[in-house]
């Protein structure tokens, strides 16, 4: 049970996220509902990672290190990339919703009502 | 010619374009000139690709000097780009439209201010999506999806009135959730394979039974690409979205942006990736239909022009799905080559409502009437691209929707095929309303004194007119096997259906 308990959490997070963006009416509290969701896909990745007792991966010259003994590199590069995707969309949403703001002078979505039909 | 080394540019010159464009915007001139040279550059390379390419060649260029490494590990290390048959004929239709979109908009865009803004992010979205057809490696797909993606939230906002920022707040929330679904999906697979390189997860796969997380990754695939090409239970964001971009840019975004990100990927995974399972063409084929049916009938009532060719979008994204659906090598055929018509008819048709907003100033379509007589080549262009869209022979788009049909019919799906007839029909039915309020009928007084485009913008109507005219040309044998059948033969070969 233990060894999964990262991993349910992770979902719990992600539901959590994914929860605020559906039933929220605040801009703001959707946007955060699309953070929280994000952080929880990155620290999968981590999670992916993750071997039960690996060491950094780097290898030395005096001493021999398997690769199997090491957690695997690949997914902190790629979590990287990953932040810096989230930080570009985040920046983008809170730029629409300064936006939003001016116009309708609230940050209720429900009261944004132009596009029907 | 094109080699390997080539290969990047697809990339690199609208990405160099995007970033000149900032640098040099006070320069009078550089934003349209970068944008126009930018797009030109990259189908002239596309077309030179689709003639050279042969009959199941690949073109593979490895990023980054991992070549030494590959050959002490025995697998593939860093980031591999693919140009197959599929992929160049993806290639041709996407820049084809930008090149074009962008010729329209130097003058389209005189109506809003900062167009050095616009050509920068069109052209971050040209990259992106042409990153997307030629990556082969999972985690640089999803990278593209993005780029393409962001840029395009952007666009959508671009004339930042409370519409287009409704829209785009919309659109990028969606979005943003689809991608991460996509993430996930990428994730699960890398820990199932071990590998990020899709040739290399293709042998792994065939290699394996499908467990329970294979169905999951299809399914989080499936929403997350599906939101991207707006299939039905997923499509809410697209008729807000595309409607409140400028004209080009929807005509971008319904032309090529769903199907890069959306079509082309389901179709690229689902066929190469995980061989094309019975479980997901069921699924494709039912969403396919549901798309048509709710697009079309949706579309019917709308009042406003480009919400009506929005919601028309959806109704042909799904016929395209139905021939993906079906996986028969002629259904492929036909929704490939129906990929290739919808690009253009519906890039024209949008392209006209531009024009018509351009010199109208309105989009609803009971304020329209009798343009014709004014706007003779946006009269004559609109029902080349109309009578294609509803499938009228001789025009591009009947080929491809008889294929579909006929494809139907003979993997023995009769409803299916008696269904999309149907929504043939309704097609014809939301076409003709259009052309005739906006086009026939009694001019209005306060039209009296407008005129036609400029030329550069009649010249992208043209070309276009042209290409849904004489589109169904490319079904002559020796046309096919070279651009159609090359794209059909990569996703039939590894499938092996």
């Amino acid at each position: 049970m233990d060894a999964y308990l990262p991993y349910i959490l992770c979902l719990v997070l992600f539901c959590i996220g994914i929860y605020a963006v559906i039933s929220k009416r605040n801009i703001i509290k959707i946007i955060i509902g699309v953070i929280i969701a994000e952080y929880a896909v990155n620290l999968f990745l981590i999670l992916v990672a993750y071997r039960a007792g690996g060491r950094s991966p780097i290898f030395s010259s005096t001493q021999e290190i398997l690769p199997e003994a090491m957690v695997d590199p690949l997914p902190h590069a790629l979590v990287l990339t990953s932040i810096v995707i989230g930080l570009a969309t985040t920046a983008f949403l809170i730029a629409l919703a300064v936006r939003l703001y001016g116009k309708y002078g609230t940050f209720d979505i429900s009261r944004m009502r132009e596009l029907r039909g | 010619m094109i080699t390997e080394n080539t290969i990047p540019l697809f990339v690199a010159l609208p990405l160099a374009g995007a970033f000149l464009t900032v640098l040099l915007k006070r320069i009078k001139g550089i934003p349209d000139t970068f944008g126009v040279m930018a797009s030109i550059g990259t189908f002239v390379m596309s077309v030179f690709t689709v003639l050279q390419l042969e009959t199941g060649q690949k073109i593979i260029c490895n990023i980054g000097n991992w070549g030494g490494f590959q050959e002490v590990l025995g697998k593939i290390v860093g980031i591999q780009l693919v140009v197959d048959g599929l992929t160049a004929f993806m290639l041709v239709v996407v820049n084809l439209i930008a090149f074009l979109v962008a010729v329209y908009s130097v003058n389209y865009m005189t109506r809003y201010t900062e167009k050095w803004q616009f050509y920068s992010l069109f052209l971050l979205m040209l990259a992106g999506m042409n990153g997307v057809l030629i990556t082969g490696d999972m985690f640089n797909l999803f990278v593209f999806v993005e780029i393409a993606s962001i840029a395009s939230y952007a666009l959508v906002a671009f004339g930042t009135g409370k519409r287009e920022l409704e829209a785009s707040f919309k659109y990028a929330v969606m979005g943003g959730i689809a991608s991460l679904l996509i993430l996930l999906g990428v994730i699960f697979l890398y820990s199932y394979t071990g590998t990020l390189n899709m040739a290399d997860m293709t042998l792994i796969l065939a290699g394996r039974d499908h467990p329970a997380l294979l169905y999951f990754v299809f399914a989080l695939f499936l929403t997350g690409f599906g939101l991207k090409a707006a299939l039905v239970p997923f499509h809410a964001w697209l008729p807000d979205a595309h409607p409140s971009a400028p004209a080009p840019i929807s005509a971008m975004l319904s032309g090529v942006l769903i199907k890069a990100l959306g079509v082309y990927v389901i179709a690229r995974v689902f066929y190469n990736l995980f061989g094309f399972p019975h479980e997901v063409s069921l699924i494709l084929m039912t969403l396919g239909a549901i798309s048509m049916g709710v697009g079309a009938l949706v579309a019917l009532r709308q009042w406003d022009l480009k919400r009506l060719l929005a919601y028309s979008s959806i109704s042909q994204v799904g016929f395209i799905m139905l021939g993906l659906g079906i996986g028969t090598p002629l259904a492929v055929l036909g929704a490939i080559f129906h990929l290739f018509n919808h690009s253009m008819f519906k890039s024209l048709l949008f392209l006209d409502s531009g024009a018509i907003e351009y010199a109208a100033h309105t989009r609803d379509l009971k304020e329209m009437g009798g343009l014709a007589k004014k706007m003779p080549i946006t009269n004559g262009s609109s029902i080349i691209g109309a009578m294609s869209l509803a499938g009228i022979p001789p025009f591009a788009g009947f080929w491809s929707k008889l294929i579909i049909i006929v494809a139907a019919v003979q993997a023995s799906h009769m409803k299916l095929a008696a269904w999309a007839v149907l929504m043939s029909i309704v097609t014809i039915a939301y076409v003709l309303k259009a052309i005739r309020f906006a086009f026939l009928g009694e001019l209005k007084e306060k039209f009296a004194n407008i005129s036609e485009v400029p030329v550069l913008m009649r010249v992208s109507l043209i070309i276009l007119a042209l290409v849904c005219l004489f589109g169904g040309l490319l079904l002559v044998p020796d046309l096919r096997n070279g651009f159609l059948g090359n794209a059909v033969e990569v996703l039939t070969r590894v499938s092996g259906v």
